[in-house]
């Protein structure tokens, strides 16, 4: 059967995009070899300091290691949220379901800088009443991006959960399964592959997240987005080109496998 | 009438842990926050009376949405233009334009930026090079200014912009496409009389988030604008964390939630939230 295939011009306005689009990945490459102290590109010579920095460098590792801890943290908060709330909606189905997702999901459509300035307000007022739980702290990080990533945790559950069959569910109510036995052995082994790309979702959602960070820390909880925004704003540190290639490279390895396992399947 | 007793208890218990976490944590901040917008300084409507007369809060609105709307007509095209070869090229070209648009969605908005100041900067790629060649003797003014800001904040958008139009021209039927150039239209003619009018939809549900995502725009204006470009996003974190004027903050951020809240209901007249996943 014939199909309508983009015609050369097309072709040719794609690839203009798509140039546009791969540009500034590329053009991070040049500058992390440069030799120079500063932005530059390499004049003829290269070298791999900036790499070293990275690793020399205490900042860089320990800004690493809190993003790591506070993704998992919020991740792990954001998922059990989304599912018990998911799970409640599809096994009951209340009433004003349409308006509780829609509440759900506002962090995810108000502006950034909006929900920012609300999770400042947040973290100062509960600083008053803890040293550990609040403005530039990890645990009060972790509850920020929890609240940013929980909607998007909730999405992808609730979708996983619309291509699920009900007639399970009633077999296994009709069998005299309790709510705690329908949930958690039948429901959630048929939505596992939705429960663990949520997790995963969050976990990145958290690791990237600079936006409501840069409202919420100073000097205490950097994290490693907050500490290349330091090195972006001030002084432009080639260091950030070799950390950006490093990201750019596992962000290619790991949709290159995703699409191959997806292939497969 | 046990069964619905503990169906509503279930419910109950299952969903208010999310929901007392999102009111404690968002809500009841948040109306602290319009509480702001009130009382600080002074108690009363002086923040908003500001709003509509600071020259400096005016030109930012005024920056902001011209920013916007040229990065939402630009974002919108280029989408569009690498939409087509996802959804109707070849197997290969699917490939290849998949990946040129999901890599650049899942790096961070960090790395991007500062691609772009690697490209743009005075001792950038571009200038390096132009240089090198003699076309130019001075650094071309490319980044900390406007034009920065658009190529950097079009460059985030492109792939938000590529999701709903994708789905518009997914569910469009081949066979009408077939009859037009059946019938003698050229390839042209049919694209622009049935093809795009068949995909308004995508279009529109495109645009809009484009354009309520560049309103809330802060990292990229703020790294590739060099603080000579400010938007409103940068507006407010100026405002409350270098000249403290919380009240000021926070009343542009809920005129800002209020004019993104009408935006939102437009996009929902217009077009079904499920043409646009």
């Amino acid at each position: 059967m014939p199909t309508y295939r983009p015609g050369p011009v097309s072709l040719i306005l794609a690839v203009l995009v798509a140039l546009f689009l791969l540009m500034p990945l590329l053009a991070v490459i040049p500058v992390s070899l440069t030799p120079s102290r500063m932005l530059a590109m390499p004049n003829g010579e290269l070298s791999l300091r900036h790499y070293r920095s990275l690793i020399e460098d205490p900042r860089w590792l320990q800004s690493i290691l809190l993003s790591i801890r506070i993704g998992i943290v919020s991740s792990a908060i954001s998922t059990v949220l989304a599912l018990c709330f998911s799970l409640g909606v599809w096994m009951f189905q209340p009433r004003f379901t349409a308006a509780l997702v829609g509440f759900v999901l506002l962090p995810m459509v108000v502006p950034p800088v909006v929900s920012a300035i609300t999770l400042y307000f947040l973290l100062t007022s509960v600083s008053g009443f803890s040293s550990f739980f609040g403005y530039d702290t990890w645990l009060g990080v972790a509850m920020a991006h929890s609240v940013m990533t929980v909607p998007f945790a909730t999405v992808l559950i609730l979708v996983s959960l619309s291509q699920l069959d009900r007639r399970i569910d009633l077999a296994a109510r009709g069998l005299g399964a309790s709510v705690w036995e329908r949930a958690t052995r039948v429901i959630m082994p048929n939505i596992k592959f939705g429960i663990i790309t949520a997790a995963l979702l969050s976990f990145v959602l958290s690791w990237e997240e600079i936006g409501v960070t840069l409202f919420i820390t100073s000097v205490n909880a950097i994290t490693l987005p907050r500490l290349m925004w330091m090195g972006l704003r001030d002084n432009i540190d080639p260091a950030i080109a070799a950390l950006s290639v490093i990201l750019i490279i596992i962000t290619v390895l790991v949709l290159a496998v995703r699409s191959v396992v997806t292939r497969q399947r | 009438m046990r069964g619905v007793l503990s169906d509503r208890m279930g419910a109950a218990l299952l969903m208010a842990p999310l929901l007392l976490f999102l009111v404690l944590a968002y809500a009841w901040p948040f109306l602290g926050v319009v509480k702001w917008s009130f009382t600080l300084p002074t108690p009363g409507l002086g923040q908003y009376q500001a709003l509509l007369t600071d020259d400096l809060v005016q030109s930012v609105f005024i920056r902001t949405l011209r920013i916007a709307a040229i990065v939402t007509v630009v974002s919108v095209a280029a989408a569009y233009a690498i939409t087509v070869v996802w959804v109707r090229g070849s197997p290969a070209q699917r490939l290849v334009a998949e990946f040129c648009i999901l890599v650049p969605f899942w790096i961070s908005v960090l790395t991007r930026a500062f691609g772009w100041v690697a490209l743009l900067s005075n001792r950038g790629l571009i200038n390096t090079w132009l240089q090198s060649i003699g076309f130019i003797s001075e650094p071309l003014a490319l980044v900390r200014n406007e034009f920065g800001v658009i190529v950097g904040m079009t460059h985030f958008l492109i792939p938000f912009a590529v999701f709903p139009l994708a789905s518009a021209m997914r569910s469009l039927d081949d066979r009408v496409l077939l009859a037009a150039r059946g019938l003698g239209s050229s390839r042209m003619r049919t694209f622009w009389t049935v093809f795009v009018p068949m995909t308004r939809s995508g279009i529109i549900g495109s645009a809009l988030i484009v354009f309520v995502f560049s309103l809330g725009f802060f990292v990229t204006p703020a790294i590739l604008g060099g603080g000579r470009s400010v938007m409103i996003a940068e507006l407010i974190y100026l405002r409350i964390f270098q000249s403290p004027d919380w009240g000021l903050g926070a009343a542009i951020s809920v005129v800002l939630v209020l004019f993104v809240g009408a935006l939102m209901a437009l996009l929902f007249r217009y077009v079904r939230p499920k043409q646009l996943i």
